[in-house]
Protein backbone atom coordinates (compact mmCIF):
# COMPACT_ATOMS: atom_id res chain seq x y z
CA UNK A 1 0.00 0.00 0.00
CA UNK A 2 1.67 3.27 -1.12
CA UNK A 3 1.37 5.70 1.98
CA UNK A 4 -1.22 8.67 0.76
CA UNK A 5 0.35 12.02 1.99
CA UNK A 6 -2.68 14.48 3.03
CA UNK A 7 -1.78 17.83 0.56
CA UNK A 8 -3.48 21.55 0.75
CA UNK A 9 -3.84 22.68 -3.02
CA UNK A 10 -3.42 21.38 -6.34
CA UNK A 11 -1.44 22.10 -9.45
CA UNK A 12 -2.11 20.22 -13.13
CA UNK A 13 0.81 21.01 -15.53
CA UNK A 14 0.51 18.42 -17.29
CA UNK A 15 0.97 18.88 -21.09
CA UNK A 16 3.32 21.62 -20.26
CA UNK A 17 6.72 21.64 -21.13
CA UNK A 18 9.71 23.22 -19.75
CA UNK A 19 9.81 25.79 -17.82
CA UNK A 20 6.21 26.54 -17.48
CA UNK A 21 5.80 23.48 -14.78
CA UNK A 22 8.59 25.22 -12.75
CA UNK A 23 7.24 28.85 -13.46
CA UNK A 24 3.05 27.65 -12.51
CA UNK A 25 4.66 25.97 -9.50
CA UNK A 26 6.90 29.14 -8.05
CA UNK A 27 4.01 31.17 -8.89
CA UNK A 28 1.41 29.03 -6.78
CA UNK A 29 3.67 28.21 -3.86
CA UNK A 30 3.83 32.17 -3.31
CA UNK A 31 0.44 32.26 -2.82
CA UNK A 32 0.70 29.85 -0.30
CA UNK A 33 1.61 30.13 3.19
CA UNK A 34 4.62 28.20 4.72
CA UNK A 35 4.07 24.70 5.80
CA UNK A 36 1.37 24.16 3.28
CA UNK A 37 1.69 20.73 1.05
CA UNK A 38 0.91 20.97 -2.61
CA UNK A 39 0.25 18.39 -5.10
CA UNK A 40 1.95 18.92 -8.37
CA UNK A 41 1.12 16.57 -11.49
CA UNK A 42 3.29 17.14 -14.48
CA UNK A 43 3.75 15.05 -17.89
CA UNK A 44 6.72 16.65 -18.64
CA UNK A 45 10.08 13.95 -17.80
CA UNK A 46 12.14 16.64 -17.67
CA UNK A 47 10.00 17.89 -14.41
CA UNK A 48 11.53 14.72 -12.64
CA UNK A 49 14.88 16.52 -12.55
CA UNK A 50 13.73 20.35 -12.72
CA UNK A 51 10.87 20.05 -9.52
CA UNK A 52 13.69 18.74 -7.35
CA UNK A 53 16.71 21.13 -8.29
CA UNK A 54 14.12 23.82 -8.10
CA UNK A 55 12.73 22.79 -4.41
CA UNK A 56 16.53 22.67 -3.30
CA UNK A 57 17.60 25.79 -4.44
CA UNK A 58 14.51 27.44 -2.85
CA UNK A 59 14.50 25.81 0.16
CA UNK A 60 10.81 23.90 -0.34
CA UNK A 61 10.78 20.69 0.84
CA UNK A 62 10.20 17.42 -1.69
CA UNK A 63 8.09 14.85 0.24
CA UNK A 64 7.75 12.17 -2.37
CA UNK A 65 7.76 11.85 -6.09
CA UNK A 66 5.60 9.18 -7.76
CA UNK A 67 5.31 8.31 -11.50
CA UNK A 68 2.02 7.39 -11.78
CA UNK A 69 -0.63 6.40 -14.60
CA UNK A 70 -1.74 10.25 -13.89
CA UNK A 71 1.44 11.62 -14.58
CA UNK A 72 4.50 12.65 -12.44
CA UNK A 73 3.04 13.35 -8.83
CA UNK A 74 5.54 15.63 -6.53
CA UNK A 75 4.41 16.70 -2.77
CA UNK A 76 6.05 19.72 -1.93
CA UNK A 77 5.87 21.64 1.29
CA UNK A 78 6.72 24.81 1.34
CA UNK A 79 9.29 26.27 3.34
CA UNK A 80 9.78 28.95 5.41
CA UNK B 1 16.51 29.24 2.51
CA UNK B 2 19.60 30.51 3.60
CA UNK B 3 19.49 34.14 4.20
CA UNK B 4 22.59 34.07 1.52
CA UNK B 5 22.33 36.88 -1.10
CA UNK B 6 20.65 35.91 -4.45
CA UNK B 7 21.93 34.68 -6.81
CA UNK B 8 23.05 36.82 -9.96
CA UNK B 9 22.48 35.91 -13.79
CA UNK B 10 23.40 38.50 -16.81
CA UNK B 11 22.01 37.44 -19.85
CA UNK B 12 23.01 39.32 -23.78
CA UNK B 13 19.98 38.76 -25.61
CA UNK B 14 21.51 39.49 -29.12
CA UNK B 15 19.52 37.35 -31.66
CA UNK B 16 15.97 38.10 -32.87
CA UNK B 17 15.24 34.77 -34.70
CA UNK B 18 12.22 32.73 -33.16
CA UNK B 19 14.50 29.69 -31.94
CA UNK B 20 17.04 32.21 -30.66
CA UNK B 21 14.43 34.14 -28.59
CA UNK B 22 13.51 30.88 -26.39
CA UNK B 23 17.04 30.23 -24.68
CA UNK B 24 17.11 33.83 -23.04
CA UNK B 25 13.50 33.79 -21.71
CA UNK B 26 13.24 30.37 -20.37
CA UNK B 27 16.36 30.88 -18.43
CA UNK B 28 15.46 34.59 -16.98
CA UNK B 29 12.05 32.98 -16.47
CA UNK B 30 13.30 30.64 -14.65
CA UNK B 31 16.50 32.00 -12.33
CA UNK B 32 13.71 34.16 -11.47
CA UNK B 33 11.75 31.45 -10.21
CA UNK B 34 15.13 30.30 -8.83
CA UNK B 35 15.23 33.41 -6.69
CA UNK B 36 17.90 34.78 -8.65
CA UNK B 37 18.06 38.15 -9.93
CA UNK B 38 18.35 38.66 -13.57
CA UNK B 39 18.97 41.10 -15.80
CA UNK B 40 18.90 40.74 -19.80
CA UNK B 41 20.57 43.31 -22.13
CA UNK B 42 18.81 42.96 -25.28
CA UNK B 43 21.03 44.26 -27.97
CA UNK B 44 21.21 44.26 -31.98
CA UNK B 45 18.57 41.82 -33.47
CA UNK B 46 17.44 40.78 -30.27
CA UNK B 47 15.88 44.29 -29.31
CA UNK B 48 12.87 43.80 -31.21
CA UNK B 49 12.00 40.96 -28.74
CA UNK B 50 10.91 43.56 -26.62
CA UNK B 51 8.33 45.08 -28.99
CA UNK B 52 4.66 44.88 -28.11
CA UNK B 53 4.26 42.96 -31.02
CA UNK B 54 6.81 39.97 -31.67
CA UNK B 55 7.25 38.81 -35.12
CA UNK B 56 10.50 37.16 -34.91
CA UNK B 57 10.48 33.94 -37.38
CA UNK B 58 12.39 31.35 -38.51
CA UNK B 59 13.90 29.73 -41.52
CA UNK B 60 16.36 27.05 -42.39
CA UNK B 61 18.55 29.43 -44.75
CA UNK B 62 22.14 29.68 -43.19
CA UNK B 63 20.78 27.60 -40.23
CA UNK B 64 21.54 24.28 -41.48
CA UNK B 65 20.85 21.97 -38.37
CA UNK B 66 17.15 22.90 -38.45
CA UNK B 67 14.77 19.75 -38.50
CA UNK B 68 11.85 20.53 -41.53
CA UNK B 69 9.27 18.65 -39.90
CA UNK B 70 5.22 18.62 -40.39
CA UNK B 71 3.31 18.70 -37.21
CA UNK B 72 0.03 17.15 -38.26
CA UNK B 73 -0.22 13.05 -40.19
CA UNK B 74 0.75 10.10 -38.59
CA UNK B 75 3.30 9.64 -36.29
CA UNK B 76 6.25 8.32 -38.99
CA UNK B 77 5.43 11.76 -41.36
CA UNK B 78 5.53 14.05 -38.27
CA UNK B 79 9.38 12.22 -37.91
CA UNK B 80 10.63 12.76 -41.18
CA UNK B 81 13.60 15.87 -41.57
CA UNK B 82 12.27 17.16 -44.87
CA UNK B 83 15.34 17.77 -46.51
CA UNK B 84 14.58 21.06 -48.69
CA UNK B 85 17.51 22.26 -50.70
CA UNK B 86 19.48 26.23 -49.46
CA UNK B 87 18.04 27.06 -53.11
CA UNK B 88 14.52 26.79 -52.22
CA UNK B 89 14.49 27.59 -48.77
CA UNK B 90 16.57 30.97 -49.96
CA UNK B 91 14.85 31.77 -53.05
CA UNK B 92 10.66 30.77 -52.56
CA UNK B 93 9.02 33.87 -51.74
CA UNK B 94 7.55 33.37 -48.04
CA UNK B 95 9.59 29.91 -47.20
CA UNK B 96 10.70 31.63 -44.02
CA UNK B 97 6.83 32.35 -42.69
CA UNK B 98 5.47 28.99 -43.86
CA UNK B 99 8.98 27.49 -41.38
CA UNK B 100 7.65 30.14 -38.76
CA UNK B 101 4.16 29.04 -38.77
CA UNK B 102 5.46 24.85 -38.69
CA UNK B 103 7.38 25.74 -36.30
CA UNK B 104 5.07 27.73 -34.31
CA UNK B 105 2.49 24.37 -34.26
CA UNK B 106 5.29 22.35 -33.85
CA UNK B 107 5.93 23.90 -30.33
CA UNK B 108 1.77 24.80 -28.96
CA UNK B 109 1.15 21.25 -30.06
CA UNK B 110 4.26 20.07 -28.02
CA UNK B 111 2.81 22.00 -24.64
CA UNK B 112 5.81 24.33 -25.17
CA UNK B 113 4.56 28.02 -24.31
CA UNK B 114 5.06 31.01 -26.82
CA UNK B 115 7.90 33.43 -26.92
CA UNK B 116 5.04 35.80 -25.75
CA UNK B 117 3.61 33.71 -22.56
CA UNK B 118 7.38 33.23 -21.40
CA UNK B 119 8.36 36.86 -21.76
CA UNK B 120 5.08 38.03 -19.86
CA UNK B 121 6.56 35.44 -17.16
CA UNK B 122 10.08 36.81 -17.03
CA UNK B 123 8.12 40.30 -16.24
CA UNK B 124 5.99 38.49 -13.34
CA UNK B 125 8.73 37.50 -12.02
CA UNK B 126 10.71 40.80 -12.21
CA UNK B 127 12.91 39.57 -14.45
CA UNK B 128 15.11 43.81 -15.58
CA UNK B 129 14.82 43.27 -19.13
CA UNK B 130 17.35 46.09 -20.81
CA UNK B 131 16.94 47.53 -24.14
CA UNK B 132 20.09 48.40 -25.42
CA UNK B 133 20.18 52.41 -26.35
CA UNK B 134 22.54 52.56 -28.64
CA UNK B 135 20.59 49.68 -30.94
CA UNK B 136 17.73 52.15 -30.32
CA UNK B 137 19.09 55.03 -31.80
CA UNK B 138 20.67 53.41 -34.77
CA UNK B 139 17.71 51.10 -35.76
CA UNK B 140 15.40 54.07 -35.29
CA UNK B 141 12.77 52.09 -32.70
CA UNK B 142 11.14 54.66 -30.23
CA UNK B 143 10.64 53.49 -26.59
CA UNK B 144 6.92 53.85 -26.79
CA UNK B 145 7.18 50.84 -29.05
CA UNK B 146 8.07 48.45 -26.44
CA UNK B 147 6.25 46.78 -23.71
CA UNK B 148 5.68 48.75 -20.28
CA UNK B 149 8.45 48.32 -17.82
CA UNK B 150 11.68 48.08 -20.10
CA UNK B 151 14.60 49.82 -18.75
CA UNK B 152 17.27 51.42 -20.63
CA UNK B 153 21.08 51.27 -21.10
CA UNK B 154 24.47 50.90 -22.30
CA UNK B 155 27.01 48.32 -21.84
CA UNK B 156 29.00 50.10 -19.12
CA UNK B 157 25.24 49.74 -17.06
CA UNK B 158 25.23 45.82 -18.04
CA UNK B 159 28.94 45.32 -17.05
CA UNK B 160 28.27 46.81 -13.57
CA UNK B 161 25.47 44.04 -12.80
CA UNK B 162 27.58 41.74 -14.58
CA UNK B 163 31.14 41.98 -12.66
CA UNK B 164 29.12 40.77 -9.57
CA UNK B 165 26.77 38.09 -11.49
CA UNK B 166 26.47 34.60 -10.84
CA UNK B 167 25.94 33.23 -14.06
CA UNK B 168 26.66 35.52 -17.80
CA UNK B 169 26.03 34.17 -20.64
CA UNK B 170 25.74 35.49 -24.20
CA UNK B 171 22.62 34.39 -25.97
Amino acid sequence: MRKMTAFDETLDCKGMQCPMPVLKTKLKMDSMSSGKILKLITSDPGSCKDIPAWAERVGHVLISTDDTDEGFIFMLKKGD
Amino acid sequence: MSETKPKKMALIASQGTLDWAYPPFILASTAAAMDMEVKIFFTFYGLPLLKKKIKAKVTPTGNPAMPMKMPFGPKFFQNIDWPIPAAVSGNVPGFSTVATSLMKKTFAKKGVATIEELREMCVLLGVDLIACQMTMDVFGFESEEFIEGVNFGGAAAFLDFAADADIQLFI
